[in-house]
């Protein structure tokens, strides 16, 4: 297997899942830590931003199933957090 | 439902119109993302139960299966699964979740 990190494995696979016109995913495991949930080699705790066309129409619980849906593999191996920001384009504009 | 950590998790949102399983107590969250769940429903004077995941292992995964969603903390009005830290920041943020209050019969203040 190839060296991915999570930041560019959950990169991938909100990119395959939407389509979106922007995906930014941001590592934030370093301030959490120590905590609960934070592991020593950290890629537990990540903040996504997308952007998609695919989200119109949908509730906000419902976008967030559709990502964490996507991302259901990362979440199987240590993922912890993810903080969601799901807009459609219409929104981000 | 077959299982009884479902049944238990049932209970407690039938008993209490407006329940929050957190990490920690309302009192001292233990995870910043529950603390800020905390802070928003205490700031609409919103009365709320805590359920500490912590202390249950059992309640703390059963949830995510309850729920289908895979993250703590989560809120529930009226037995209604609203989401959890991002989305109860956003409709607070849009001036939805006290609306939403109003229309379940929940107490509260004016945003």
């Amino acid at each position: 297997m190839t060296q991915t990190t999570r930041t560019d494995r959950l990169h991938a696979l909100l990119s395959a899942a939407f389509a979106p016109a922007q995906v930014v995913v941001q590592d934030d495991s370093a301030r959490h830590a120590g905590h609960a949930g934070a592991a020593p080699g950290g890629e537990t705790h990540y903040s996504v931003r997308v952007v998609s066309p695919a989200f119109a129409g949908l509730s906000r619980v419902a976008r967030s199933r559709a990502a964490h849906e996507a991302v259901a593999a990362e979440f199987a191996t240590g993922l912890h957090a993810l903080a969601l920001t799901l807009r459609t384009p219409d929104e981000a504009a | 439902m077959s299982d009884p950590v479902h049944a238990t998790i049932q209970a407690e949102i039938d008993a209490n119109p407006v329940v929050l399983f957190m990490k920690g107590t309302p009192v001292f969250p233990q995870c910043g993302f529950s603390a800020r769940v905390v802070q928003i429903l205490s700031h609409l004077q919103v009365p709320f139960k805590g359920v500490n995941v912590l202390e249950d292992p059992e309640i703390r995964d059963g949830i995510k299966s309850f729920s289908n969603w895979p993250t703590i903390p989560q809120l529930y009005v009226q037995g209604e699964f609203i989401g959890g830290c991002d989305i109860v920041m956003e409709m607070f943020q849009a001036g939805e979740l006290a609306g939403l209050l109003e229309e379940k019969g929940v107490p509260h203040t004016a945003a």
